[in-house]
């Protein structure tokens, strides 16, 4: 474990016990993030991806290994408030403006108002919301929903974003515009991103490490360190390279699927 | 505008469907009255006899109208509006009584659904009994209400307030326990990423959330407290109030007052529902969400 480690699961495992008996969700799952990385975690259904990512947001409680974030256990992460988390659903509160709803972390977490105005158009302008600060959610393209979500996981300026499945509801066209957004964001701001797909040419053209997960038991199958260079074209998904990958991350799923039948 | 034509159709029909209604049920006493004078009744005759019946069993429209113009208007511009025999007055007492009741009901509603929702031993015990409350009815209780408070020395406006926070607290309970459940796992969860205190979530998460379920369960609490000051009203001796007018005009067979009185309880139920409505739509409105 180096200074730049981020994130830093050993023999990681957590069992939910229900009434058909225990559900191994992720078993002895080891796994380590460095600084900067962008991490995609794949996988079919009920592989744990989206479990190992709650681990690490501390919205679940493993029952064996261990886990740091930061250095640190990730409920002293959280109430450090050391990473940002994107859900599935923007989840924006329809009461409130984009404005108002990128403000609300920052509410909470009680900085003063100044500084809440300058983040909260700084942060629109990150993802190209910029204007639309007074708009009600109703008023904005679930893509554009999805994107303010996202300014308001940044807005408090975690080093750590955690995302599961953002873009899984949208549609083509617009994921690959978020998805190029999505880059240029992570290189301008040198965050660490941990992001949860079920989609390989996702997963392929972010990352610089692709986990690949198979389920019963929820384990990894697979670590793809990525050779792409940082600066990734939309059309870097035509050349050999990018296909080379995205064979092996479907050998690799296939390889975990079969040998659980 | 355009829901006026089917609006007065309505009216129109119920007007006279009651008319005839009128005609019907004061008939015998028409005919009754004929026969000992010895005279013939024609349908003319037999008609405007039953329309102006003193004590008729149906009161025409008309008579309640005119009884109600009497009570309010007529006694306002005669500077007697809030003497013992306006409608206005009793309408005053009545509404204080349900007004008190209505907020206290609220409050007792409120209070009880954040303690059932933040508290599993009051989620497991308190709502059979809140449900078990509004199975006894409120005539046989009120009476009872209104005899211990006055033991205690508490009389006037408060026993029947009491009774109005019985019957309202009922609905708000049932909708603020489900409007501050509405927010999904998703929503808590994201709190709990920001390290949300359970304060900051009620005020930022779960009330704002339950504002829609809040505003119809006002509405129906606001019936119903109008109900129970009505019935808190009947057991105190018919001294004032809407329910008080009920007793009197049924003691002394006056089926006018009593009419006149159950339109002013109607209107004023369909007023005050309808401000709360106004209230709904601002709020909403204000939140974005209408």
């Amino acid at each position: 474990m180096t200074d730049q480690t981020v994130i830093s699961a050993k023999e990681l495992s957590l069992t939910f016990e229900t009434n058909d008996g225990p559900v191994h969700a992720l078993k002895d799952v080891t796994l380590t993030v460095e600084k900067g990385d962008f991490v995609s975690f794949i996988g079919p259904s009920g592989c744990g991806k989206t479990t190992f990512l709650r681990c690490m947001a501390d919205l679940e409680h493993p029952t064996g290994g261990t886990i740091t974030v930061n250095g640190v256990s990730p409920d002293a992460a959280r109430k450090s408030r050391a990473y940002g988390y994107v859900f599935q659903a923007a989840g924006l509160y329809p009461w409130r403006t984009i404005g108002g709803n990128i403000r609300l972390p920052l509410e909470i977490m009680g900085y003063p108002k100044a500084e809440q105005d300058q983040r909260v158009a700084r942060v629109l302008d990150l993802v190209d919301l910029a204007g639309f600060e007074k708009k009600f959610p109703w008023q904005l393209s679930g893509g554009m929903q999805q994107r303010a979500s996202i300014a308001r996981a940044l807005a408090f300026d975690a080093d750590i974003l955690l995302m599961d499945e953002p873009f899984g509801a949208l549609d083509e066209i617009v994921r690959d515009h978020l998805n190029e957004q999505l880059l240029k964001l992570w290189d301008r701001t040198d965050k660490t991103i941990c992001f949860v797909t079920h989609s390989i040419p996702e997963a392929v053209y972010l990352s610089t490490k692709i986990v690949v997960m198979s389920p019963r038991p929820g384990r990894i199958t697979d670590v793809i360190e990525s050779p792409l260079p940082r600066d990734r074209p939309l059309d870097i998904r035509d050349t050999p390279e990018f296909i080379e990958i995205a064979h092996r991350v479907r050998d690799g799923l296939r390889a975990g699927h079969s040998d659980a039948i | 505008m355009r829901s006026i034509v089917p609006i007065l159709t309505v009216v129109s029909t119920l007007f006279v469907i009651w008319y005839a209604a009128a005609i019907g049920l004061n008939a015998p006493w028409a005919y009754n009255k004929a026969e000992r004078a010895g005279v013939e009744l024609n349908f003319a005759a037999l008609v405007s006899d039953t329309w102006s019946q003193d004590k008729p069993k149906l009161p025409a429209p008309h008579q309640v109208g005119i009884e109600i113009w009497e009570t309010t208007v007529e006694m306002v511009l005669d500077g007697r509006g809030f003497s013992k025999r306006s409608l206005i007055y009793h309408s005053w007492v009545t509404f204080s009584a349900t007004a008190l009741g209505f907020l206290l009901g609220t409050g007792l509603g409120i209070a009880l659904a954040i303690g059932i929702v933040y508290n599993r031993t009051m989620d497991m015990s308190v709502m059979p009994w809140v449900i078990a409350s509004q199975t006894i009815p409120i005539l046989a209780i009120a009476p009872m209400i209104i005899v211990v408070l006055n033991a205690v020395g508490i009389s006037g406006l408060l026993p029947k307030a009491m009774i109005s926070m019985y019957l309202s607290f009922f609905p708000v309970v049932v909708g603020m326990v489900k409007g501050l459940r509405s927010p999904g796992p998703m929503q808590l969860d994201q709190m709990r990423t920001w390290s949300a205190t359970p304060a900051q979530t009620f005020w930022r998460l779960r009330l704002p959330s339950s504002m829609p379920y809040l505003f119809t369960s006002l509405k129906i609490g606001m019936a119903a407290s109008l109900v129970g000051a009505i019935v808190g009203e009947l057991p105190t001796g018919a001294v004032a109030g809407l329910g008080a007018r009920l007793l009197a005009g049924s003691y002394y067979g006056q089926t006018i007052q009593i009419w006149s009185a159950l339109i002013m309880a109607a209107t004023l139920a369909a007023v005050l529902v309808g401000l709360i409505g106004v209230l709904q739509r601002i709020t909403l409105k204000r939140m974005g969400m209408a």
